[in-house]
């Protein structure tokens, strides 16, 4: 397996690490500087004008270690959310465990004025653009549903619903480019998300205007249970000629071919030559989410060959190799890796609850009656802490917070179970 | 007095007002082409709701080949709540699909199907994913029949897990049930507990119409004994109408009426009230919300002369409006004090740390009820 250095020499990592994913599309490693795509429509650029090397020429030791650093630290974050939620701190956390290289590559491509779109699992993103990922963690643990300022971090809320956010970048690139903004949109989105309407639709409204969008497609091969090959018979980058745009397909295992690929992606769109897409070929390596058991839809072997195509490992040995990580770096950024999960398991284990009034806040800009008066009954019933009950007087003794109440509001009088983490 | 809680909707409504009961001419195959569905008992351990859901496609699948399952990760996973679990083992991949990622798709494909012969049964993952397939709902799904003047009939089942209280991330709790009862050409119907969601599944199934099938995924995991018979071996009144609303606890004092998710916390409420107030509630289960059988509910209010009606929607133009209009329209001489509604509150749903703020529960009902006496 080869991989790309900055000055466009390649090196070969060890053996073991070759044996590619029985699910890769192209059956073998795809080289990371000759990235395939689409013919494009006429007039447009060929693949090997895709100076890759170029692209990445600028980095310094120092970056291209931070690259590395990147990677550990959001995956150690990562693990972390994972035994937060183990430990019922977190309802639910999505990993993003073997995406490493396709979030920070393409995250660290994005200039001051550029603006990302997220679906739910780019928490690789969120940290180069500067999200505090307590505040991703308060989404998964039920406290929040936005959590950042969008405009502050260009980085737009993260988007549940699968596909939607593609049409919000489209529009919101074509503001930029009415704006004569100098920055381009990048939304990501997966494998299963390409089947979606709302994304045929942004391909064809991007292509149609020329948006300065950069449409990134992690295909990390699993839409929860279903295989890539059930949302498509074509190769998903494909699917940008038939809207008359160019794209790219880049090792998304390979954080330099991810940075350069986005970064040529994003000069384009600058440029206003329009939208373009990359598929970014990479791994889910853990479940959906913490309530998923991929155990029951996909076997050993196809981890175990992506585990040996990890995103860390193959960054490690290629600075290792050119001598640019020694142990004591090593060290440091493990460190560094352990105080920000030990900070974070702090702040996430101490986050207050919202105040429950606050969940009347908001609702649309204008005041609105009916809620200011459910409002006003909440508070004069419930008192601001939610705490009181909604009738008057002493609670009974079989009322939920009365001697033989379970203390649990929402009706749980009988010792109700929630739905188990079978769920999703 | 006593009060009788009937988990296993024993007690029948009046037959609704488009039978539907088992045997009742819908066009399903006869009796005799059924085979009995595989390890179906009569008298079992009690099963969850998911588990009963799930014998009831069983069934349903069994008694008629055009019967087929669609929808994202049915198949070889068996759906994120497992109530397609086997069903792809059992029936094949032909007729248990696992689907692209695509909302609108599922319904418009099943749409064409249902013009071919076939019963689709579609599963949205979540009902916050359902608006992706709107307008295939209500403009093609809900008009075909009445555009065609009657020549295409779509007897598609759309299955959609709904309601909060799961602690789940943004647009896993939500109660759409408003926007279809409001469009012509559906029919709503919802579960409550495991006998209800066995029979009535296969009954929606059944249906040529339209089935918006919502079930109450809070719920997925109660457990009650079911007659797991295939609904075609079932005597004459063992399962109710599917549009048949039940009394599911007799109560001389004021009306609960709730359905899916908070019948059970209207029983709740009932018992409490029972032990602590000495006052009499009923609750009847309203099953289907289009439409609506709103018989038991008058001849209930014309006894109590108070009524409440619980569901986690919003209030704003709901299904406790139109119960309230009704009622009030039907039966305002009876009426001891205003209807009154406990529904959730008209926000979006909150995030899943305020949600039992946000969602119906027994002091809010009981505090209802307490504001209908002091009237
Ligand atoms: C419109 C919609 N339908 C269904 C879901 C439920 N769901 C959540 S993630 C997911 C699979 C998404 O797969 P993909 O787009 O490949 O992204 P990945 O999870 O692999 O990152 C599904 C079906 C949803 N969130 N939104
Ligand atoms: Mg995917």
């Amino acid at each position: 397996m080869q991989l790309l250095t900055p000055t466009g020499h390649r090196i070969t990592v060890p053996e073991e690490a070759r044996s590619p994913g029985p699910d890769l599309p192209t059956g073998a490693d795809p080289p990371v500087s000759k990235p395939r795509r689409a013919d494009p429509p006429g007039g447009e650029p060929t693949a090997a004008d895709i100076d890759l090397p170029a692209h990445v020429a600028d980095l310094t030791a120092d970056d291209l270690v931070g690259l590395y650093r990147d990677m550990t630290l959001v995956r150690r974050l990562d693990e972390e959310a994972t035994s937060l939620q183990r430990q019922g701190e977190l309802g639910l956390w999505a990993s993003l465990r073997g995406q490493e290289a396709a979030q920070v590559g393409s995250g660290r491509a994005l200039g001051p004025h550029d603006m990302a779109f997220p679906s739910y699992r780019e928490h690789g993103v969120a940290w180069c653009r500067g999200v505090d990922p307590a505040a991703i963690l308060a989404i998964f643990r039920g406290a929040s549903l936005g959590g950042w300022a969008p405009a502050e971090h260009g980085f737009a809320l993260y988007s549940i619903v699968v596909g939607s956010q593609t049409l919000h970048a489209t529009g919101y690139a074509m503001g930029m480019a009415r704006d004569g903004s100098d920055g381009a949109a990048i939304v990501y989105f997966g494998d299963g998300a390409s089947s979606e309407g709302d994304v045929n639709e942004a391909f064809g409204w991007a292509g149609v205007f020329g948006a300065p969008l950069v449409f990134f497609c992690q295909n990390n091969q699993w839409a929860i249970s279903e295989p890539t090959r059930r949302q498509s018979r074509t190769e998903i980058f494909h699917r940008a000629s038939g809207f008359g745009f160019p794209s790219v397909r880049v090792d998304g295992n390979d954080v330099l071919a991810c940075l350069a690929v986005t970064r040529w992606a994003l000069a384009r769109a600058r440029s206003g030559r329009g939208p373009v897409l990359v598929e970014a070929v990479t791994y889910r390596m853990g479940a959906h989410t913490t309530a998923d058991d991929p155990t029951r839809y996909r076997s050993a072997a196809e981890l175990d060959a992506w585990r040996r195509r990890d995103p860390l490992d193959r960054m490690r040995a290629y600075l290792s190799a050119d001598g640019l990580l020694d142990e004591d770096r090593e060290r440091r950024i493990a460190l560094e890796a352990d105080t920000l999960a030990h900070d974070l398991r702090a702040r996430c284990t101490t986050m207050p609850d919202p105040a429950p009034t606050s969940l009347f806040d908001h609702v649309q800009v204008a005041d609105n009656e009916l809620v200011s008066t459910q409002r006003a009954a909440f508070t004069a019933q419930f008192g601001a802490d939610g705490e009181d009950g909604w009738r008057d007087g002493p609670p009974g003794p079989n009322r939920p917070n009365g001697p033989n109440g379970n203390g649990r509001k929402g009706g749980l009088v009988a010792g109700e179970a929630r739905v188990s983490e079978e769920a999703w | 007095m006593t009060s009788q809680a009937v988990i296993s909707g024993e007690q029948h409504g009046r037959p609704g007002p488009h039978d539907q009961s088992a045997g009742a001419g819908d066009g399903g195959p006869s009796p005799a082409d059924r085979p009995a569905a595989a390890g179906a008992t009569t008298a079992a351990a009690p099963i969850t709701m998911a588990k009963a859901l799930n014998l009831g496609l069983h069934a349903a699948m069994a008694a008629d080949p055009k019967v087929i399952v669609m929808g994202e990760d049915v198949g070889t996973l068996g759906g994120v709540f497992r109530v397609t679990d086997g069903l792809q083992r059992e029936f094949g991949e032909a007729r248990v699909i696992d689907t692209p990622l695509a909302e609108s798709a599922i319904i418009g494909t099943a749409i064409g199907l249902a013009m071919r012969g076939y019963r689709p049964v579609c599963e949205i993952q979540f009902d916050g994913f359902v608006y992706p397939a709107f307008d295939q709902i209500v403009s093609q799904l809900a008009k075909l029949h009445y555009r065609s003047a009657g020549r295409i009939r779509l007897p598609v089942t759309i299955r959609i897990p709904f309601g909060g209280g799961i602690g789940a991330v943004e647009h896993h709790s939500e109660s759409p049930e408003a926007y279809f009862c409001h469009t012509a050409g559906l029919k709503v119907v919802a579960c409550s507990n495991p006998a209800d969601a066995h029979h009535m599944i296969q009954q929606a199934v059944r249906s040529d119409d339209p089935v918006i099938f919502l079930e109450p995924k809070r719920r997925y995991w109660e457990k009650g004994t079911v007659d797991a018979r295939p609904l075609a071996e079932l005597p004459p009144g063992a399962a109710s109408d599917l549009h048949a609303s039940v009394v599911v606890r007799t109560g001389t004092d004021a009306t609960l009426v709730g359905y899916g998710p908070t019948v059970r916390t209207c029983l709740d409420a009932a018992e409490v009230s029972d032990a602590d107030d000495a006052r009499s509630l009923e609750v009847i289960d309203l099953r289907s919300l289009s439409p609506l059988d709103l018989g038991p509910v008058l001849a209930s209010v014309r006894r109590t002369g108070r009524l409440v009606v619980v569901h986690e929607a919003p209030s704003n133009v709901s299904v406790s409006a139109e119960v309230a209009a009704r009622v009030t329209e039907e039966a305002f001489y009876s009426l001891e004090s205003p209807v009154l509604r406990v529904t959730g509150f008209d926000t979006p749903y909150p995030p899943a740390r305020l949600e039992d703020h946000y969602l119906p529960d027994v002091d809010r009902i009981l505090d209802a009820v307490d504001r209908s006496f002091a009237y």
